[in-house]
């Protein structure tokens, strides 16, 4: 792996967080909604009457927030403001801050979320490889409509009939939500088993209507890979079947599902809000879900900006990682 | 002749298609000779690269092979399992494969693709000394035991020719069939690689089947030739033979489609072009552009038959 390889990666990662953060901040602003008057009138209604000065109130809370800036400012401000990583109060759970509300929910989305897309990647690719791979059984090389019916279903339809069926008719797993809230949580291993049943479903919903989607992808890649001559000749040299599958099949349609991989990666949350909110699982989607219902600008850009980060991350390890997988990518540009 | 190392008889290979079964390799006859450069010739389609195929019982539905036998060594190739056919390949009976730019896996170093055939074959070798024998098989072709160090890309198209036949070899096999192992290659490079087969043959003893539509080079590298035209065997004996006495017309032809420098810019190709198995002519498969066909030719399909001692032919103009 050359150096320069490496410093190119690194000003991409910087390219596209820094795009990103770009979009992140002019698209909230399109709405002529004022998130600021909206969090007080509604306070001013449950008192039942709007105070004297009210107006005054609703400014000085801009001011506060610094709203009441021309807008290539606040970009300006913001910019500086998401490079040294402070992101701020939030507006609709003022004072608290926005670090605060994404610690609470963040490990919930990354546990249930790269654990998930991890075994989905690894089932899908696995199946998708088998579907193509001409010595498999009758059975698995015709599971296709199954697959593609599946994968069609958005996850929150997939998600509401387990929980209509799983959780509330046969009573089998929880509802919702991420662990018993009667109880006061204690971290030990009953805790832990207890967390994970209420993943289950959550989990299920998931890999039931993305796995497909791996499957397809890395059965036209095996096909594809059937047809070169390295498989014929491989064949020819008298190869076990499993190496063969593995070792030339498999590990040759892998590459584009690692990019693929990669990319999933960007979906945890923005792929997994609706179901995490039918689940009431309290993670980064349901607060990121809320931050936008109430136009929180700050939660929104906060949540939004440590996810290009971690997928800025994500990608800039994987472009690591794919010169040992395929030798040919770290000579590109020699 | 019963010392042969290959024996093909009667071998039939089938493919299904929609319109109905086709016979890409019909009644397919011949025997290969210990350390014997058999010429296997014949225009694109004529079955050639599918009787390699069968004859490794690498045929893939919707092809198979529908009768006949493959004798390796006492052995009939076509009766034993699937397993035992598996160690046959690579260790007994192997194959330079046609397109050499991509037969070898890309995200492999060329050294661990020579040895993980032999680790699948269970030679009861530690790994030092298979690492030993790629060196030699490297060497063997005329490539630094380096190269086995790098991978398939790092390669020009002729190194990765020779890396290929390092992986044919390593195992010493009786039997290679190298299908266009150069076509591929510039002349320049071709006869390098041609040579660098020649030589190891003749070290190792194997025999070797060499397919291609190259009339000249099969004029240097083989002892014997076979024609094939549209899955049938039509002509087999020694070079000489075959090119300075041809039995049968379309071998004639061949020859003399062969450009002459004193006859620059008159090509004297072969007019039509090849049948369609899926519609082929009865009688005799080459009637309907045979220079010399007769009425019985349309009706009755002419047998292989030893016309004279060691050479076969069949046509009706022998009978």
């Amino acid at each position: 792996m050359s150096f320069s390889y490496v410093v190119r990666r690194i000003l991409l990662v910087f390219l596209v967080i820094w795009s990103a953060a770009t979009l992140n901040f002019f698209i909230p602003k399109i709405t002529p909604r004022n998130p600021i008057r909206e969090k007080l009138l509604e306070q001013a209604s449950r008192g039942g009457y709007i105070p004297p000065g009210f107006e005054d109130m609703v400014q000085s809370y801009e001011k506060r927030f610094g709203l009441d800036q021309p807008v290539w400012k606040q970009y300006l401000t913001y910019l500086n403001e998401m490079a040294h990583f402070n992101l701020g109060y939030s507006i609709s759970n003022f004072p608290k801050t926005v670090p605060e509300l994404i610690g609470q929910s963040i490990w919930w989305t990354i546990g249930l979320l790269s654990v998930t897309t991890i075994l989905t990647f690894l089932i899908g690719t696995l199946l998708g490889a088998l579907m193509a791979w001409q010595k498999s059984s009758f059975v698995i090389r015709n599971i296709l409509p199954g697959i593609l019916v599946l994968s069609a279903v958005p996850s929150f339809i997939v998600g509401l009939l387990l929980i209509y069926f799983v959780a509330f008719k046969w009573k089998l797993l929880p509802l919702g939500g991420a662990y018993d809230a009667t109880k006061l949580p204690v971290f030990n291993a009953s805790f832990v088993l207890e967390i994970i049943r209420y993943a289950t479903l959550p989990a299920l919903a998931f890999i039931l209507t993305t796995a497909g989607g791996w499957a397809i992808g890395m059965r036209g890649m095996m096909v594809t890979v059937q047809g070169e001559d390295y498989m014929t000749f491989g064949e020819a040299k008298g190869l076990k079947d499993w190496r063969l599958f593995y070792k030339y099949a498999v590990r040759n349609a892998l590459l584009p599902q690692v990019t693929g991989l990669a990319i999933a990666f960007s979906y945890i949350v923005g792929g997994s809000v609706l179901v995490e909110v039918i689940f009431r699982y309290p993670g980064l989607g349901t607060l990121l879900a809320n931050a936008i219902r109430q136009l929180d600008y700050f939660l929104i850009y906060g949540i939004v900006f440590i996810l290009t980060v971690a997928i800025g991350i994500a990608m800039f390890i994987i472009d690591m990682i794919y010169p040992l997988l395929d030798p040919r990518i770290a000579y590109e540009g020699n | 002749m019963s010392n042969a190392v290959l024996r093909v008889n009667n071998l039939d290979v089938e493919y299904h298609t929609d319109a109905g079964a086709v016979k890409a390799n019909n009644h397919v006859t011949f025997e290969l000779r210990p350390k014997e450069r058999l010429g296997l010739v014949g225009e694109s389609g004529s079955g050639k690269s599918t009787l390699a195929l069968a004859i490794l019982r690498m045929i893939r539905p919707p092809g198979k092979i529908a009768g006949g036998e493959v004798w390796l060594d006492g052995v009939d190739l076509t009766k034993i399992s699937d397993e035992e056919m598996r160690r046959m390949r690579g260790n007994e009976i192997s194959m330079v494969p046609q397109g050499a730019m991509n037969s070898l896996n890309p995200v492999m170093r060329i050294e661990d693709q020579i040895i993980d055939g032999m680790v699948d074959h269970n030679l009861g070798l530690s790994r030092s000394v298979m690492k030993e024998m790629a060196a030699e098989a490297l060497r063997a072709v005329d490539l630094d035991p380096k190269v086995g160090r790098s991978y398939p890309h790092e390669l020009s198209g002729g190194m990765k020719q020779r890396a290929c036949i390092a992986i044919s070899i390593v195992m010493t096999p009786k039997v290679i069939i190298a299908d266009e192992p150069t076509s591929a290659l510039d002349v320049v490079t071709q006869r390098q690689v041609m040579q660098t087969i020649g030589k190891i043959q003749d070290q190792m003893g194997s025999a070797v089947i060499l397919i291609g539509h190259d009339m000249g080079l099969m004029a240097q590298f083989v002892d014997r030739i076979a024609v094939m035209y549209a899955g049938r065997m039509m002509e087999l004996g020694t070079v000489k033979d075959i090119f300075t006495d041809a039995l049968h017309p379309y071998t004639q032809a061949l020859i003399d489609s062969l450009p002459v420098l004193a006859n620059r810019g008159i090509f004297n190709g072969l007019p039509g072009i090849t049948p369609s198995l899926l519609d082929l002519p009865t009688g005799c498969v080459f009637n309907t552009r045979c220079s010399k066909v007769m009425d019985i030719c349309t009706q009755k399909v002419p047998p292989l038959r030893e016309h004279a001692p060691g050479r076969f032919a069949a046509c009706h103009l022998l009978e």
